[in-house]
């Protein structure tokens, strides 16, 4: 009940903000939204299924570069393209899954991030079709097929946060079907799994594919809202991007990785702004979430406040 | 006939490049489980610190000992201080050693700057050499003697000595290791140090070759992930032959087909995780 409550409160606030922000503030609001999309959809595999990945960027940069290439060479029409990189996304996440889930831990680490940069590599030396390292600019916001044009800001977050809210719908209806079940069960023990008759291969492999899916959609997403696409997209960076932002909200928790999304977002924005050294500290939030909340700022929060309320009753106690 | 030769040796001595930091990757996840991603820093720093060292002191061999002796008490360091305090599962390893990965490449940036430095070759080496009628650079030739020479001593060392034994022993059990009075522990350390060392050494031998840049982390440590991918995690001899393999792969790939030369790496290695998910020579 409160959940429903917060979500709703959540809800009205995405929808009015754009009231009270400027332009900027609503673009950066845009880009939280995307890569909560992106984060979310590692941590189908990750936090539900227990699958580490650091090639999840592969899906992303897919449907980004289709989105891109076919609107500046083929056409502007809205639903062929987006359609087209999800499509594209899923292709190639059905490929790799069938490839990289022979594997498990390390293994698993390794070949999805080798994976992911066969289409980086493509990425970066095709020139001729992709533009090598310099990316494709100019692609436009999604106008044609559509009864509006989302060039304008405003927009095109509501566009962003309709997508990003049906994608989460999607997830949490997921998770909490049997079939979600079933992925927690393969993270806790896929042994048991297989004892109980549970084809765990396959659940693996579907959820592998979902991920692929909705992050191709949030690349799709951030081609638009950037007009760039570059090998970057592609990039270990990006992968492990992801991978911080769900460990920082909660793995396993359908929202924890927007929360992620958010706070890594906005300290790239405001850290940026001061210094050149953003990789630096990016670095070193890696290093400290590792060390000090590995179940992400929620759990450091709780963690934080069951101290201080033992040795607040500790020191109750002590008079008597 | 003579594009082929050459050809070859430029690829086997990249091979022995990979093979060098391959090996470390590989003694490191065989004893610790730990997938180091920050390998491709202890490249780049070693290179870089040698450069340094070169331009002040002009001596080359005091460059490559300085470079090897920083980077092996940033491995030290990383291990004691951070490594055993995160969980031995491989995602906070994987989060925290990419997070050096991060810092060491940033920091390099701020010290060396963005632009591509090489390292000067040894006076004996900088010439070429005529081998019939193929003329090839000599210190490519180094380059493979010293991979060749890393590699037998490796071999030896694992097989034939009393602290290859307790290396194996403790690859094997750890528990079991201990009760026998194996310092496991200490052990840890010294292996991590000397992987780092032997990924420094790579940097610092293939710095003449290929220049190191920003980035030039990323790279090296990718295909060092193809080569034990190939080769089988925690195996040397999968690291040796895997590293040849790659090494040659990706010099004709470069050689025939440039737009596509990832391509004549991955889709090797896809072949390979397609029959042998654990590679070649992998345990398990």
């Amino acid at each position: 009940m409160r959940a429903a409550v917060a979500l709703a409160l959540a809800a009205i606030v995405l929808v009015l903000i754009p009231l009270a922000l400027t332009s900027y503030q609503l673009g950066l609001l845009t880009k939280m939204l995307i890569f909560a999309l992106f984060a979310m959809s590692l941590n189908l595999i990750l936090g539900y299924a227990g699958l580490p990945s650091l090639g999840h960027a592969a899906y992303f940069g897919m449907g980004a570069y289709t989105v891109g290439l076919l609107a500046l060479r083929v056409t502007g029409n809205f639903w062929t393209n987006f359609g087209a990189g999800i499509v594209a996304a899923a292709v190639v996440a059905a490929l790799f899954g069938l490839l990289a889930l022979r594997t498990h831990g390390s293994y698993l680490l390794m070949i999805t991030l080798a994976l992911a940069q066969v289409l980086w590599g493509i990425a970066f030396g095709w020139r001729s079709f992709t533009g090598g390292d310099d990316g494709l600019p100019g692609i436009p916001r999604p106008s044609a097929g559509l009864p509006l044009s989302l060039a304008d800001g405003v927009r095109f977050y509501y566009f962003v946060l309709v997508v990003t809210a049906v994608a989460t719908a999607a997830l949490w209806v997921v998770v909490q079907s049997p079939f979600g079940r079933a992925l927690v069960g393969i993270r806790e023990s896929e042994r048991r799994m297989e004892v109980l008759g549970y084809d765990t291969w396959r659940y693996k492999y579907v959820a592998f594919v979902i991920a692929g899916v909705l992050a191709g959609v949030a690349g799709n997403l951030f081609v638009y809202f950037n007009g760039f696409v570059s090998p970057a997209y592609l990039s270990i960076v990006f992968s492990a991007t992801a991978l911080i932002m769900v460990i920082l909200g909660g793995a396993g928790t359908v929202l924890g990785p927007a929360l992620g999304s958010a706070v890594i977002i906005f300290l790239e924005n405001v850290i940026s702004a001061y210094t050149e050294r953003w990789l630096l500290v990016l670095g070193s939030i890696y290093v400290a979430v590792t060390l000090f909340a590995p179940d992400g700022l929620l759990g450091l929060a709780r963690r934080l406040v069951a101290r201080a309320t033992t040795q607040r009753s500790q020191v109750e106690e002590r008079p008597a | 006939m003579t594009f082929w030769t050459f050809q070859i040796l430029n690829g086997v001595s990249f091979g022995m490049l990979l093979f060098l930091l391959a090996a470390g990757l590989s003694l490191i996840y065989g004893l610790m489980r730990i997938l180091n991603l920050a390998h491709g820093s202890y490249y780049i720093l070693g290179a870089y610190v040698a450069l340094s060292v070169v331009r002040v002191t002009g001596s080359l061999a005091l460059a490559a000992v300085a470079g090897i002796a920083a980077v092996m008490a940033l491995g030290v360091v990383m291990e004691r201080v951070f490594l055993r305090r995160v969980p031995r599962d491989e995602l906070p390893q994987a989060l925290l050693t990419f997070g050096f990965l991060l810092i060491v490449g940033d920091v390099a940036l701020w010290v060396w700057g963005g632009t591509p430095q090489t390292l000067p070759r040894p006076e004996a080496f900088s010439k070429s050499v005529r081998l019939g009628e193929l003329v090839f650079p000599s210190y490519r030739l180094f380059v493979i003697a010293v991979g060749a020479v890393v590699g037998v001593a490796l071999w030896l060392l694992q097989e034939h000595t009393r602290l290859g034994a307790m290396l194996r022993a403790a690859i094997d059990d750890p528990e079991i290791a201990r009760t026998t009075g194996i310092n496991v522990s200490r052990l840890a350390t010294g292996v991590f140090a000397f992987g780092a060392g032997l990924a420094a050494l790579g940097g610092i031998i293939g710095g003449p070759l290929l220049g190191v840049y920003p980035g030039a982390d990323f790279e090296i440590l990718l295909l060092a992930f193809v080569v034990v991918i190939i080769g089988g995690l925690g195996s040397l001899k999968g690291a040796f032959f895997g590293g040849l393999l790659v090494g040659l792969l990706d010099n004709f790939g470069k050689a025939l087909f440039p737009e596509f030369a990832l391509f004549t790496i991955f889709a090797p290695m896809a072949l390979i995780l397609a029959v042998r998910p654990t590679g070649l020579f992998g345990a398990r």
